[in-house]
């Protein structure tokens, strides 16, 4: 399981963790969020933003 | 070579050498910055108290880190003093710099708040890093805090201060905080919402001056009451730099004007971000800037690319009440729907069944991803790169 930060406000997705109030189930891999998903925190798209791996 | 010159360190400037980056990793780029160059993300300023950053914390890296990472020249400290198209060269105060390609990032500047009286000079406003450090140094030990303009920032700067302990008060011309931008609903229960934080309002009044006093700065308003606080932050609104672009001939109106291409009026010169008019619109928002630099990075590596903007909902990040809003076009014609929805308040502005804008007052990110999805494009794919030339 790994974390992604986004790197314009700071938010970390978890996969253990998911976003299940976001309708993503606790260890959603990264790959399998859907590509028209937001960052919850800033609005910016999954594919606009770079997502740092953070060490596991 | 001559190498592609970005003016500018912002978002703009090093999110277009990112991307550009990821598709061409050997064109020579310099990159000129008026400050020390670290790379930051201007949106967290307005919420670092929150999330417990400091002005250092915020530095992701240094202008030497993300030059040697990218392979790009960075100028530090180095003022811009004039641009010459013709001779395609940059005049700066550390001498003349030539550009194949010039991009301006330049950002935008604060609107002077006009305010007058000997404080006036101590009203501080917050437009980069430097700017937040001098900030939060000028609230250590202090209490009370005015900030002049409840719109996006202010109401953002009030939620983190407010949050932090700090007494707020907000001068605010409008009858409700981001009037402009939000249903009366929603914008109301976002003033209440801030209200139940701690924040107080003043709203429909104007800071006329300000005078140093025993407890900081007296501001008197325009119904002649007194505002008394420690610190005053400025957080009327932006304004593009379009006066470098000016004085070179390039052609601005309230940004620099480029079309689809982000291409100015003079061949090889680009705009991006803050300062830039893409097709009319001027959006100091993130979302935009990012959907610019993919564009921009592709077509500065030989595939011309006109942007697309989707749909772009801003998100304001007051925690007392979160808010989105994708505004509808100025001159859309229709109404807003109010009603409560999954636990929020959900603006709809229709018209004639299609949805053209929306505003959540609450946390409510699948609806939000839902309504998104409704909006049409505010600029639309292109057909072909004869489409393209004439926009």
């Amino acid at each position: 399981m790994k974390k992604w930060e986004c790197v314009v406000c700071g938010f970390i997705y978890d996969e253990a963790q998911g976003l299940p109030e976001d309708g993503i189930a606790p260890g959603t891999r990264w790959e399998d969020i859907p590509e028209d998903w937001a960052c919850p925190d800033c609005g910016v798209a999954k594919a606009d933003f770079e997502m740092v791996q953070l060490a596991a | 070579m001559k190498p592609i010159v970005i003016i500018g360190s912002g978002m703009a400037g090093y999110g277009l050498l990112r991307e550009l980056r990821k598709l061409d990793r050997e064109t020579p780029v310099t990159l000129i910055t008026a400050d020390d160059g670290a790379v930051y993300a201007k949106p967290n300023l307005s919420n670092a108290l929150a999330t417990g950053k400091t002005p250092e914390q915020l530095q992701s890296q240094l202008a030497a880190q993300i030059g040697a990472s990218l392979n790009a020249r960075i100028l530090t400290h180095t003022q811009v003093q004039g641009l010459d198209v013709v001779a395609r060269q940059v005049a700066t105060d550390q001498g003349n710099i030539a550009y194949s390609r010039l991009v301006l990032a330049l950002g935008a500047d604060p609107i002077a708040h006009g305010v007058q009286g000997a404080a006036a000079q101590r009203i501080l406003s917050v437009n980069n890093l430097a700017d937040y450090r001098a900030f939060r140094a000028s609230l250590e030990g202090k209490h009370s805090i005015t900030i002049l303009g409840g719109g996006l920032i202010g109401c953002e700067f009030a939620n983190d201060l407010a949050a932090a302990g700090y007494a707020v008060t907000v001068v605010h011309r409008g009858p409700y905080p981001l009037e402009r931008l939000l249903p009366t609903e929603i914008a109301h229960a976002l003033g209440t919402a801030l209200e139940q934080a701690g924040v107080r309002w003043r709203y429909e009044r104007l800071a006329l001056t300000a005078e140093p006093c025993d407890k900081g700065i007296a501001l008197t308003l325009d119904d002649g009451s007194v505002v008394t606080s420690d610190v005053v932050l400025s957080a009327i609104g932006l304004r593009p730099r379009t006066a470098l672009a000016a004085a070179a001939g390039i052609a601005t109106g309230r940004g620099i004007i480029v079309d689809r291409l982000l291409q100015t009026n003079v061949e090889n010169v680009y705009a991006i971000g803050d300062c830039a008019e893409v097709a009319g619109l001027v959006l100091p928002y993130v979302q935009p800037l990012l959907q610019q630099v993919r564009a921009l990075a592709a077509t500065l590596s030989g595939q011309p690319t006109a942007v697309v903007y989707p749909a772009m909902p801003v998100m304001v990040k007051t925690p007392a009440l979160p808010v989105t809003v994708a505004p509808a076009p100025l001159d859309a014609s229709g109404a807003w729907r109010v009603e409560a929805q999954e636990g929020c308040l959900a603006a709809r502005f229709e018209d004639a069944g299609q949805l053209l804008g929306f505003a959540l007052g609450g946390q409510a990110p699948s609806l939000r991803s839902a309504l998104t999805k409704l909006l049409p494009p505010l600029l639309p794919a292109v057909q072909s790169a004869v489409t393209v030339a004439n926009f």
